[in-house]
């Protein structure tokens, strides 16, 4: 006989939650490994959450068709991480109820944030696979809480290196537009430094409720400041609406962004996409395992992945690989094998590792730049892409945070 | 300078409210003869949106503007029809729940449908383009978008005041029992606002596709704002929302260029003090079955 549900005081509070959700009988370790996949599927973030999902299924696809982990299948249980509060109540959920090897997921840094409190106290592996604030990897870090997503300074430098060769910092003055909550912000201190470090000054800065839609009267000040080159810090869907008015009002300054998703472009459309971003993968990218990557996507959800389905694949394959190296899916132990430096294929030119000091995935970075409209030959490939950043002669760790700048100490 | 360029900001504001305006008209109106909140309305606009970016490739946009529309007004004729209709008399919080529910269905269903990743979708060529006016820029997309506005007003207040239809819905919204009493069955009159007010609230998404995000929450992120409108402007009155609509339009511009970070609070702060000096609204009437 399975158990379904073992009634503790923390199991009921979840069970409260889980009463909306649809009931998943729970079997016991022995014949599956269960990874939790957590995430945003709905609200301003939903649409890269769909990515994620798509592309965790794959990956559990092809792990189960090269046998699984330990000769184990892989299943995969699916939720919608909502808000920090859900998110929390739901890792502890797959956690007691479900019996998860491991935690994969979340874009908001909040909801992560949350998560990774109730990873670190139950001892399960969490892999961060979409929220970028800095702080995660810094005073906000946890020992069972790793990230393949980028961090904040890994995307500002990245694209901070295009817009410096392009000319558009040294001695220019930037209009920065910012998200207001923890992510903007935590982005907007790192951008405000790069840009600082390297002679550019302030013509104007607004911080940008996320609920707002309606960026007109944000363009009338933009127009009205006249920088020289608008610095797009928003999040999510919102840059979706932030470009496509901007086109609109018929603007030209020149604009970049340090926080971005390729859907977002795709969102926009040809020619409402302007300017230089930061992605830490694109389904340009021409390296064998990329291309494989890609067909597959391509074939399953008939569009080409993006960088937030780039992340959650190479989360999976991760956890899969660590696991068959080490034959158990025992967490404390995944986790020192990846602070012993692991190294990784994450379908770019080098092979990726994570920094034991903030395990932060340290890897190439791409800046992409919208192709003028008569360039476009179809509505995904709307952008030209840098050579992987840092170059093949550069530490990858040459545009990740310095221990100086980001302090990490895991807390107990 | 400054002056000018805070005088720029109001005209914008207009605009925005403007965009506010056909749906929070949609909105009054079902409440006002209905007594039904319905939260669905956010869906008819985001379905409105997916329709015209459906449609435009074999219609164009032109054709859209019109078919949409009407598409999403039948939609409304069956689910007034089928559901609505079974709720006037009830307790108001079951069709809160129906409306609540139909908005979660409607917005699952066009992410199943169309993906939960924004659509991509433009201004037509035709339409693109800016109209300056000394140091003023006006979007032209915008000022289409106003005109429309206008004319959607105009019409609905002229049907609403010169019309043997609009003299039935007026009586009906003061005094339903006895509009009854003089033989008049007000459900074909209900089953006509609901379908002209879903129908305005999906002509607004239609025009707004292409200068917003084509997602499935556009209808629940632009229904709190319509509800604001409803809300400052006074139940029942029709001039009330128009006035509301510029009026939040107005402040969220000025919002944006004193103190970005309350650029959305501020319309709630706006909200807060109307009901706190008025609170029926700026002109909202005494209706007394709602008392």
């Amino acid at each position: 006989m399975t158990e379904f549900f073992r009634p503790t005081r923390r199991g009921l509070l979840a069970g409260g939650a889980a009463m909306l959700a649809m009931p998943s009988i729970s079997y016991g370790q022995s014949d599956v490994v269960k990874i939790g996949h957590l995430t945003p599927r709905t609200g301003f973030l939903g649409p890269l959450g769909e990515f994620a999902v798509n592309a965790a299924t794959l990956a559990a696809e092809q792990i189960n068709a090269a046998g699984g982990i330990n000769g184990r299948k892989v299943e995969m249980l699916f939720e919608d991480s909502v808000n920090p509060q859900t998110a929390s109540a739901k890792a502890e959920r797959y956690i007691q109820r479900d019996k998860v090897a491991c935690i994969v997921g979340e874009i908001n840094s909040a909801s992560a944030l949350a998560i990774g409190q109730v990873v670190q106290r139950e001892k399960i592996l969490f892999i961060n696979t979409g929220a970028n604030s800095d702080a995660l990897r810094g005073s906000d870090c946890r020992r069972y809480m790793f990230h393949t997503e980028s961090q904040n300074s890994m995307m500002v430098r990245t694209a901070g290196r295009a817009i410096l060769e392009q000319g558009l910092v040294r001695g220019k003055k930037y209009y920065a537009l910012t998200a207001d909550y923890a992510f903007g912000h935590d982005l907007l201190r790192v951008a405000k430094r790069f840009l600082g470090e390297n002679g550019a000054t302030v013509a104007g800065e607004d911080l940008v409720p996320t609920e707002l839609t309606d960026f007109s009267p944000f363009l009338l000040k933009l127009r009205q400041a006249r920088p020289d080159v608008v610095i797009c810090n928003l999040a999510g869907a919102q840059i979706t609406n932030f470009l496509k008015q901007y086109s609109e009002y018929g603007l030209r300054f020149p604009i970049a962004g340090f926080g971005f998703d390729t859907a977002l472009a795709w969102g926009a459309g040809t020619g409402n996409f302007l300017g230089t971003w930061p992605v830490v993968w694109h389904h340009l990218v021409d390296t064998p395992s990329a291309k494989a990557f890609t067909a597959a996507f391509r074939a399953k959800a008939g569009k080409p992945p993006e960088n937030q389905g780039w992340s959650d694949y190479t989360a999976m394959r991760v956890i899969a690989q660590s696991m068959n190296e080490l034959k158990s899916i025992d967490a404390t132990k995944v986790v020192e094998h990846l602070e012993k430096g692991a190294k990784f294929d994450v379908l770019k030119p080098r092979e990726g590792y994570f920094r034991a000091r903030d395990h932060q995935l340290m890897m190439e970075m791409y800046a992409i730049t919208a192709l003028p409209a008569d360039k476009v030959q179809n509505q995904f490939d709307i952008f030209s892409s840098s050579a992987a950043i840092p170059g093949p002669s550069e530490s990858l760790e040459a545009i990740a945070s310095t221990p100086e700048e980001n302090v990490c100490n895991f807390p107990s | 300078m400054e002056i000018v360029f805070i005088l720029e900001q109001v005209l914008n504001g207009l605009l925005i409210g403007a965009n506010y305006l056909l749906i929070a008209l949609g909105l009054s109106l079902i409440f006002s003869l209905g007594g039904v909140v319905n939260l669905a309305h956010g869906a008819f606009y985001a379905i409105g949106a997916y329709l015209t970016v459906a449609l435009s490739p074999t219609i164009g946009f032109g054709g859209a503007i019109i078919v949409s529309p009407v598409l999403v007004a039948c939609l409304g004729l069956v689910i007034e029809r089928l559901l609505l209709s079974r709720f006037y008399r009830g307790d108001p919080i079951l069709s809160l729940l129906l409306t609540f529910g139909l908005a979660m269905v409607a917005e699952q269903s066009l992410r199943m449908i169309f993906g939960a990743a924004p659509v991509p979708f433009s201004i037509p060529l035709w339409l693109r383009g800016q109209v300056f006016m000394g140091e003023f820029i006006y979007s032209k997309y915008r000022l289409i978008i106003l005109a429309v506005a206008v004319l959607c007003v105009a019409g609905l207040w002229l049907l609403l005041k010169r019309t043997a239809f609009g003299r039935v819905v007026r009586a009906g919204v003061q005094n339903p029992d006895m509009v009854a009493a003089l033989g008049i069955s007000l459900r074909p009159y209900m089953t006509a606002v609901v379908m002209i007010a879903v129908g305005l609230a999906a002509l607004a998404g239609t025009m707004m596709a292409p200068v917003t995000g084509v997602t499935p929450t556009m209808g629940a992120e632009i229904l709190t704002f319509a509800f604001v409108v409803v809300v400052i402007g006074g139940l029942g009155s029709f001039w009330g929302v128009v006035c509301a609509a510029m009026i939040v339009g107005v402040v969220r511009g000025l919002a944006a260029y004193a103190f970005p970070p309350a650029t959305e609070a501020a319309v709630y702060m706006l909200m807060v003090l109307v009901l706190l000096l008025r609170p029926r609204g700026l002109f909202g009437e005494r209706i007394q079955r709602f008392e």
